[in-house]
């Protein structure tokens, strides 16, 4: 079984977000680039689930659609644990474009759980991982707070209104992942950093898509 | 242009939720000169969809399976594709809640429209289609442009309001089609009863960092429990982890609009305001007669919490026991 996680490039929001020319424009200069922390939380996850699987899951691979200024944030996945990763060299021009591009990343790899954060924390869009489902005709799942395997079967919590409810999957399928998926993300260690050197990162081009939304400059 | 909105019922009840959805539908099908289409998936006795009239909803298209008694985003999805072609909708809006997420980004992708998320309020214009959408978990707001033919506007709750326009309403029962079976299954549901949800409550109790510590809540869990409201807090008691997030409102948490908000040991900053102001009835507790709450209050107790809220506790008992 194979896993791939999508993440996204943020500034990190706990330092102070500035903006510039007349608060119009985001201000760049100065922020620290993390990964999403929600994406953080579903590589933390990915990795548990393949330490238990006993060899089940072959590989977590990560996958981020971005210049190559995101490839310290890329190496920081692989250092925490991530086997591979996949740059999709374009501007995440908007949510549809991105998702598109992922939908692509997928049918070339054949992933049997892909995992997305519930939105991203700069633009808040929580839009990708239904997108990308649709793209590649899949099941999906959001607001997942668990996701277990058990014997094959795969199983997910998701939050509802004044609730939750456990879900049995099929494979492939996207789940859309909140908190609770994992509780604390993993930090790389020393031996995580030196590995993540060696570790592939495949950088590929963009197919062509629609940019539907745009953003106001 | 015509509009579809797609309101969720809850065990076959409509909320507040789906009134403001379908005042905000109305409102958008008026100005671009379009039909309201209002679609309810889900087992709902006419009586209730009649309801929906009473905000604007001039037809409602009920689509009402087995296959879709529970979330399946797929199902759902191809629901709201085939209503959307039929109805030749050009914007299609849901709310900004688990449900809203879960479909709208896959209903984009399969009728190829813009989707807009977070969106607050009317839009700013119509040609081009702009909104203003909550960006940066609210510490920011950004004006986005939807440029393709259809569009999707995910509505965030509270941020519109709930507007009578009285209309018939004509009701269509429609068999959409569906497949034989999906990739998701539901085998256990756990809901927390009893438990009033925020942004739905008519009554609100909210408390902030007045309250000095997480242990003294209890005071305020009572009263929210005799009154039937639900529970609120201000940001840094929710940073501090004294109340869970869910309970945070303001600018970057949730917006609501009761009948009624108690703000105690809150000092009513502008971001703290930018969630509540909604209300229709404000009352604060505060032991520092300046601070800003008592300006959007309607009515104010100047006191310490610890003793005002005792008492007023005893009087809301008094109140309900006669
Ligand atoms: C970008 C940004 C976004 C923000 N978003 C939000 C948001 O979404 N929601 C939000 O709430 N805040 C938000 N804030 C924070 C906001 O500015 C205020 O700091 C916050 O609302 C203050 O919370 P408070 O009223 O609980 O605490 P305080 O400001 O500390 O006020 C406590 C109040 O309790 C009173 N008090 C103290 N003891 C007692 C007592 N024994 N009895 C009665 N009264 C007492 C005091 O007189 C005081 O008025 C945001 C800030 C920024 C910069």
């Amino acid at each position: 079984m194979k896993i791939l996680v999508c993440m996204s490039n943020v500034p990190d929001t706990t330092t102070k977000i500035r903006f510039k020319e007349d608060n119009t424009k985001f201000d760049d200069a100065g922020v620290q680039w993390i990964i999403n922390p929600w994406d953080e939380l579903a590589l933390t996850r990915a990795l548990e689930l393949k330490e238990a699987s006993g060899g089940s899951i072959s590989s977590i691979t990560v996958a981020c659609v971005g210049e190559a200024t995101t490839e310290p944030t890329i190496r920081k996945a692989l250092a925490i644990g991530a086997d591979d990763a996949i740059r999709v060299n374009a501007v995440a021009q908007d949510s549809y474009f991105v998702a598109a591009q992922l939908a692509e990343v997928v049918k070339q790899g054949s992933y049997d759980i892909v995992l997305c954060g519930i939105e991203s924390s700069d633009y808040n869009n929580s839009a990708v991982g239904g997108m990308l489902a649709e793209f590649i005709d899949v099941p999906s799942v959001s607001s997942v707070s668990a996701l277990n395997i058990d014997n094959g079967t795969v199983s997910v919590n998701r939050e509802i209104d004044g609730g939750k409810e456990t879900l049995e999957v099929k494979l492939p399928f996207v789940a859309v992942v909140q908190k609770g998926i994992a509780i604390d993300p993993r930090i790389p260690n020393m031996r995580g950093i030196m590995m993540a050197r060696k570790k592939p990162l495949t950088v590929v081009e963009p197919v062509d898509a629609d940019v539907l939304v745009e953003y106001e400059e | 242009m015509s509009v579809l909105v797609y309101t969720e019922n809850w065990e076959g009840k409509f909320k507040k939720l789906s009134f403001e959805l379908v005042s905000y539908g109305y409102e958008l099908a008026q100005k671009t000169g379009g039909s309201l289409t209002v679609l309810s998936i889900g087992n709902v006795a006419e009586e209730e969809l009649k309801k929906l009239g009473q905000y604007g909803a001039t037809k409602v298209v009920a689509v009402n399976d087995d296959k879709v008694k529970s979330l399946e985003n797929q199902a759902y999805t191809s629901v709201i594709e085939q209503v959307a072609k039929k109805e030749a909708s050009k914007i299609v809006i849901f709310a900004n809640n688990f449900a809203g997420k879960a479909v709208a980004p896959r209903v984009s992708v399969k009728l190829k429209a813009g989707l807009a998320s977070s969106v607050v309020g009317l839009p700013i214009s119509y040609e081009p289609f702009k909104v203003s959408k909550r960006v940066f978990n609210g510490n920011a707001f950004s004006n986005i442009t939807v440029k393709s033919d259809v569009k999707i506007v995910t509505l965030l709750q509270n941020s519109y309001g709930i507007f009578e326009n009285p209309v018939e309403t004509a009701i269509e029962n429609y068999n959409a089609e569906l497949e034989d079976s999906y990739g998701t299954k539901v085998t256990s549901v756990d809901k927390i009863t009893g438990k009033v949800i925020l942004t739905d409550a008519e009554i609100v109790v909210s408390a902030g960092r007045g309250m000095k510590g997480p242990e003294n809540w209890t005071t305020i869990e009572e009263l929210a429990d005799v009154l039937g409201a639900a529970t609120a807090c201000s940001r840094p008691v929710s940073d501090e982890g004294w109340r869970p997030h869910s309970e945070h409102v303001g600018q970057t948490g949730k917006i609501i609009a009761p009948d009624l908000y108690f703000a105690i040991g809150i000092s009513g900053a502008i971001q703290h305001l930018g969630g509540i102001s909604g209300s229709k009835c404000i009352v604060a507790i505060n032991r520092d007669p300046e601070a800003p709450i008592f300006e959007a209050a309607d009515y104010g107790i100047v006191g310490y919490a610890f003793k005002v809220l005792p008492e007023l506790l005893g009087a809301v008992k008094e109140l309900k026991n006669s």
